[in-house]
């Protein structure tokens, strides 16, 4: 197949950022996908589950009861070898905590989407990636996507890296602005997708013929220590693993990603940071002023997790001040991209001075004025006055103790 | 015991438990693994989750994965979702919770799976409270009974979950009480559960000596006893409908069950005889299920 295989094989399809979801799933051949209902990710197990049902995809279909089983199944299916994949959103990711963090930390391979939308209460559906943000702490590669084509191949890319490296993939995608728009995304032929993804070879699965525990408790403290360990740094060698497989996926389907974008951050004396859609307004804004002859750049966060904190480092060096959006909050801190930048900058002897807005909490819309605010905001002042700047967001009553 | 004729109740001498086990001295739960998993064989992927179970399954020689405590049936039903993809439709899939993941914490994981009729084994060792945790109470605990949360001066005031009626509700396909005290009975309803396609539901009364506050060398003893005292019946039921109730060969009061358990030597003689007359009620109420069975 190898040679033959053309790679301008392939269609463009109007698909919104769940069935792009569903159909790089289709594509990736499946074997057992699980999942619960939860707006806005309810299209991509309603499109999976015509697939199965049709045929276009041979898999099982498991329709548990909770997202708590729902991974739980996903996750009996990738103990024994198979291929699987789930998506969740806001409480139902929440409902799943204890199982993330067991194979996050026990290291699973899967594929999860997760459209971000917001937690209760209140229980709205708007989009902000505080639920997914959460999930820093337990073992998987979280990545973030801007566009719909991002989406469609970063969860074919993520089958690759999680059956190679035996670390769970989460891809982010924001509700609202990219579940439910449509864009043209090109949907390869099957064949390339084939070569791209090999199959799982994995070291340890629960097989009668090589009997092994996985998972089980009674283990020593320092062996455990090195376990915790072992995850930590597996994480660092999926992060290089993924170049590798950026660039086989480069080489069959002409489309690269990275772990952070550079855009016109050569000469820019501020820099935005963001993640998501809000690094697709942010690039249209870095356009418009721009031509009016302002040095501004932008980067853009892709992986989250491991964080590319060096990566960072060296990409904001050159520049005076950087404002960092976070669609986020952590309470009582602030912006969690914020947080985690400044982390990486405080040893540096040369570090810009960095402005936390958080903006576009519970779906409010964070248009390209409202960024052009931020950089307004940023160059008028010499520091900021605040940690976290409030942008966008009224203020509400004040507490008062009762 | 007529069903016994049909299968060979000899089992292979081969362990699938080695020595060294994490299990305190006479543990019950210990007991009806080992039996269970010769009959099964080395064919078989077990999954765990948190219970004393988790502790000795350390030292199973069959392959097995550890899950989270309220997902053991969905994990399982997800390995059978995997093998069968994989085209391995052969390998038998059990799960192994104690009373706190069937009756409480997991059982809406449980009942989920046996409405989609999965197909695995799940074997519940009921020692009647959380153990692991240090024995506090849970849905399993009977009526009357101490432990760490149900204090001496409020002993447990509810009766025991039915948790048979709830396997019969959903129709399981196959539903069997079982006992350590009866190990042919064991091995005989692991047997026929392994026949059997879709869900399985194996109900092992297991006594912890620990928790039970009795001596450790009663555990086999108070297995039987807790049939005998139609405590525990033992009984089968397929599809939901067809209940088969075995009789004990030799009947006794609850008190002489009871006695020997320092986690009921509080009870007074008005306390037994709220048992007793629970036990004996709840006894017709079996019969009766088993002589309407042939309803269409
Ligand atoms: C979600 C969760 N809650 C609580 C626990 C703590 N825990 C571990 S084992 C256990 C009790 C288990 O009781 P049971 O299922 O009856 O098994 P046994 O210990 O009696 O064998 C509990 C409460 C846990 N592991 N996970
Ligand atoms: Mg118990």
């Amino acid at each position: 197949m190898a040679s033959s295989v053309d790679r301008t094989k392939g269609t463009y399809v109007m698909l919104s950022g769940n069935h792009a979801v569903s159909n790089a799933v289709r594509l990736s051949r499946v074997q057992v996908v699980s999942a619960y209902p939860i707006t806005p990710q309810t299209p991509i197990v309603e499109k999976i589950s015509e697939f199965v049902s049709s045929g276009e995809l041979k898999a099982r279909f498991i329709p548990a009861e909770s997202e708590h089983s729902v991974l739980a199944a996903v996750s009996g299916a990738s103990s024994v070898g198979a291929r699987t994949f789930t998506a969740t959103s806001r409480q139902g990711l929440m409902y799943m905590e204890e199982v993330v963090h067991w194979i996050g930390r026990g290291m699973l391979p899967m594929v999860m989407a997760v459209v971000d939308a917001l937690i209760g209460a209140p229980p709205d559906n708007w989009t902000e990636q505080d639920s997914s943000l959460y999930q820093r702490d337990t073992g998987w590669m979280i990545f973030y996507c801007e566009t719909n084509q991002e989406v469609f191949d970063t969860i074919i890319q993520a089958f690759r890296i999680t059956e190679k490296m035996s670390v769970p993939v989460m891809v982010c995608l924001d509700g609202s602005y990219l579940s439910h728009t449509s864009e043209p995304v090109l949907v390869p032929d099957i064949a390339l997708v084939d070569k791209y993804l090999p199959g799982r070879k994995d070291a340890i699965v629960a097989d009668p013929k090589k009997p092994h525990r996985l998972f089980g408790p009674a283990m020593s403290q320092e062996f455990n220590a090195k376990l915790r360990r072992r995850t930590h740094e597996a994480l660092e060698t999926a992060a290089e693993f993924r170049k590798t497989a950026d660039r086989e996926f480069e080489s069959i389907f002409g489309r690269s990603y990275d772990d952070i974008e550079c855009y016109k951050t050569e000469d820019a004396e501020t820099i935005v940071v963001a993640m998501s859609t809000v690094a697709g307004t942010s690039r249209f804004v870095v356009d418009r002023l721009r031509e009016s002859g302002q040095k501004v750049g932008l980067v853009k966060v892709r992986m989250f997790r491991p964080f590319p904190g060096n990566r960072l480092v060296e990409a904001l060096k050159n520049a005076k001040k950087v404002a960092v959006i976070d669609r986020n909050l952590s309470y009582g801190h602030g912006g969690i991209l914020c947080m985690e930048l400044k982390a990486s900058l405080y040893n540096e002897k040369k570090r810009p001075t960095v402005f936390g807005y958080v903006a576009g909490i519970c779906g409010v819309p964070i248009t390209p004025e409202l960024i052009m605010q931020i950089i307004a905001d940023t160059n008028a002042k010499e520091t900021p006055e605040e940690e976290l700047i409030w942008m966008g967001i009224g203020k509400s009553e004040k507490v008062k103790a009762v | 015991m007529r069903k016994l004729k049909q299968f060979n109740t000899q089992i292979a001498s081969e362990e699938h438990i080695s020595p060294g086990v994490m299990a305190c001295p006479g543990c019950g739960g210990v007991l009806a693994m080992r039996l269970i998993l010769k009959v099964l064989g080395k064919d078989v992927i077990v999954t765990t989750c948190p219970s004393c179970n988790s502790g000795f399954a350390q030292n199973y020689t069959v392959p097995s994965v550890h899950a989270p405590f309220a997902a053991v049936a969905s994990w399982a039903s997800g390995i059978r979702a995997g093998l069968d993809m994989l085209g391995d439709t052969k390998t038998t899939v059990l799960a192994v919770a104690g009373d706190g993941g069937t009756f409480d914490i997991g059982i809406q994981a449980l009942s989920a799976a046996i409405e989609r009729n999965e197909n695995f084994i799940f074997v519940c060792y009921d020692n009647e409270a959380y153990m692991t945790t240090g024995i506090q109470r849970s849905s399993a605990t009977p009526l009357g009974a101490w432990t760490a949360t149900t204090p001496v001066a409020n002993p447990k005031g509810e009766n025991k979950k039915r948790i048979m009626d709830i396997m019969a509700a959903h129709r399981i396909p196959y539903a069997a009480s079982a006992s350590i005290g009866y190990p042919e009975d064991l091995i005989y309803k692991v047997k026929r559960a392994m026949q059997i396609r879709g869900t399985r539901f194996l109900h092992v009364l297991s006594p912890c000596p620990i928790g039970w506050r009795c001596s450790q060398d009663l555990s086999v003893k108070l297995s039987r006893m807790a049939v005998e005292s139609k405590i525990f019946p033992l009984f089968e039921i397929v599809n939901g409908l067809r209940y088969k109730v075995q009789r004990p060969q030799h009947e006794i009061p609850v008190s002489e069950y009871l006695r020997l358990q320092g986690r009921f030597s509080h009870l007074d003689a008005k306390s037994i005889d709220k048992i007793q007359h629970i036990t004996d009620r709840e006894w017709r109420r079996l019969l009766a299920k088993e002589s309407t069975a042939t309803i269409k």
